[in-house]
């Protein structure tokens, strides 16, 4: 059989498309949650966290129930857009987006509750407004939180496969992701093809991992005397 | 002169804050009273930090917060430069970044303070690329004040920033403020617990007890009420007497100080004569006696009349004395029935030259009308 590239591109576009929304989502989200005292914290940080313990087949499961042409969400998609919203790339993005979520929002939670009260009262006391404050005192100095958060969300999207497979079903070039492609390989009996997916998967992770740790180093003194000043 | 006032009602679970004060400051306003009492909560109500706060604020003429109108001004809009007891840098900026912070956010018609002289005063130059968290805790504040300074405010609020530092850097830090006062000359609210501090920077002084002030007005009248003894012997206070710098004996290391009346020796001050000072003689370092003495080691014998004595509870009596300015004296009880004191009587107040120490010794500002060192 024929090598085809095409699961790599998909991945690699769907870990970056989803890191994106994930951020755009999560940082909100996660200052949000950092500052608020209203009690629907708790249940809200219960919910963000269900992707940790639900097996991806139950989400999955959901996800297709509820963005299905039958479903509440999908037939209002099919309503204004023509298309449905599972079986398609659109559809794979939202599932990985709620499926990272929590590898996303408490990395970004936490760093927002390490920064504390003090360093934006002072930010406050020089003139700055509110949403200045946010931006060049509180996402500064939670640096290595974005970083973990984008690690942890794109590697968790690079992997992507109970969701992915229940949401989006394998229809190549749109939603048959890198696992799915190895699982059939491996299911087909063309293991050359599945170890040279694998084992590139296995390089690109380490390398970007790398890369990562190398880079947060570099923050840590920083960060560690942030932590204990604050 | 700018005018301040503030009724401030704040609860927390342990603390109240129930504090009114209405001050011309002219120069610098000192917060004084133990720790506990509320003064670094009335301090950010003043800075707009504590918005739960019911009363008032009015500040210059304007209303900065008025629980009653629903009317607040955020912080960011008050025009305060506020440095903070930890100093507060932004650890991901380097210290450069962190003086220009308030600088950059501040329209250009307001930016009557410059970073080259806040750099030069605060002698800032070596410091600039500096990371926040390699410098020691006494630069961290010079840096705290220069970024408070060039958001070019209106009156700097200065939140005991020399309580983290030891001895040693509170001497580094000290003077700088002191030149800051000076040479930008603002307006400014300082709290602090130690009385040696407030007396070298402060003109006026609010006294703050359990979350209550006290009593406020010119440090030398405040300092001798005999009906604030109770808050003043606590802090370890005594009197604040202004002299003017009328000798140096070059041969035994001494500078005589004149008041009306009579003149104190200290350990040589390096000030030019005819410098007018505040000096703090504490109430501990005077010794009463009835006859003049005769040989002795303390330098400094000054004949008075006993004004007032009170007795609190305890072994210990404080006595003021007249000696052409108001004087006290911490002695034992057992010693006021020995030597027969009683208002009206003579005594010699006897005061060790070394008690009257630099570090209890107030420059004046710029705005005193005395000439300048």
């Amino acid at each position: 059989m024929e090598f085809d590239p095409s699961p790599i591109w998909l991945t690699l576009k769907l870990a970056v498309v989803s890191v994106a929304i994930l951020l755009a989502l999560g940082t909100p989200l996660a200052w949000w949650l950092a500052r608020t005292r209203s009690p629907l914290k708790v249940p809200v940080e219960a919910v963000v966290a269900l992707p940790l313990v639900l097996p991806p087949t139950v989400l999955g499961f959901y996800l297709l129930v509820l963005l299905g042409p039958l479903g509440p969400i999908g037939r209002f998609w099919v309503d204004i857009t023509g298309t449905t919203i599972t079986f398609s790339f659109g559809g794979i993005v939202l599932a990985t987006v709620l499926h990272s979520l929590p590898f996303v929002v408490q990395p970004l939670q936490v760093a927002f509750e390490a920064v504390g009260r003090a360093p934006l009262e002072a930010a406050a006391t020089l003139r700055a407004r509110p949403f200045d404050r946010f931006l060049t005192i509180a996402c500064g100095l939670s640096s290595r939180g974005f970083i973990t958060a984008a690690v942890l969300g794109f590697a968790h999207a690079l992997g992507e496969f109970g969701v992915v497979l229940m949401v989006g079903g394998s229809i190549p070039g749109e939603t048959k992701v890198l696992s799915i492609a190895i699982y059939e390989h491996v299911e087909a009996m063309e293991l050359d093809t599945a170890h040279a997916l694998a084992g590139g998967l296995l390089a690109f992770s380490f390398v970007v991992l790398l890369v990562v740790y190398a880079l947060n180093r570099r923050f840590r003194v920083r960060t560690t005397q942030e932590d204990s000043a604050s | 002169m700018i005018r301040l006032n503030v009724s401030a009602h704040l609860a927390f679970r342990d603390f109240t804050l129930d504090a009114a004060l209405d001050a011309e400051i002219d120069g610098v306003l000192a917060l004084f009273g133990p720790s506990g009492s509320g003064k670094t909560t009335l301090l950010r109500v003043i800075a707009g930090l504590e918005r739960a706060a019911t009363g008032h604020v009015r500040f210059d003429g304007e209303t900065w917060q008025d629980s009653a109108a629903r009317s607040f001004v955020p912080p960011h809009r008050r025009g305060i430069g506020y440095v903070f007891q930890d100093a507060r840098l932004f650890a991901h900026l380097s210290v450069n970044s962190n003086l220009l912070y308030g600088h950059r956010r501040t329209p250009a018609s307001e930016r009557r303070i410059v970073p080259d002289e806040v750099i030069r005063v605060l002698q800032l130059s070596p410091l600039l690329e500096r990371r926040v968290e390699a410098l020691s805790g006494g630069e961290k504040q010079r840096v705290a004040l220069g970024r408070a300074l060039l958001s070019c405010p209106r009156i700097l609020l200065l939140d005991e920033p020399l309580t983290a530092l030891d001895i040693a850097r509170k001497d580094e830090v000290l003077p700088f403020i002191e030149r800051v006062i000076d040479e930008f000359r603002l307006p400014a609210i300082y709290v602090s617990h130690a009385i040696d501090e407030v007396v070298r920077l402060a003109r006026q002084i609010a006294f703050v007890s359990a979350g209550r002030i006290v009593a406020c007005g010119p440090l030398e009248e405040i300092t001798s009420r005999l009906d604030l003894r109770d808050y003043t012997s606590r802090l370890d206070a005594g009197a604040v007497i202004p002299v003017t710098v009328i000798g140096h004996d070059q041969a035994n290391q001494l500078t005589r100080l004149g008041f009306p009346d009579g003149q104190l020796l200290a350990p040589h001050i390096d000030l030019p004569l005819g410098t007018a000072v505040r000096v703090l003689v504490r109430s501990r370092d005077v010794a009463l006696s009835r006859v003049p003495p005769g040989q002795t080691s303390i330098l400094n014998v000054l004949e008075g009349k006993v004004v007032a004595i009170d007795e609190p509870d305890g072994p210990q009596a404080h006595v003021l004395l007249d000696i052409g300015v108001p004087l006290w004296a911490r002695i034992m009880k057992i010693s006021v029935r020995e030597l027969g004191l009683a208002p009206g009587v003579t005594a010699y107040a006897l005061i060790k030259a070394v008690a009257v120490d630099r570090r209890s010794v107030g420059r004046p500002t710029s705005m005193d009308a005395t000439p300048r060192p």
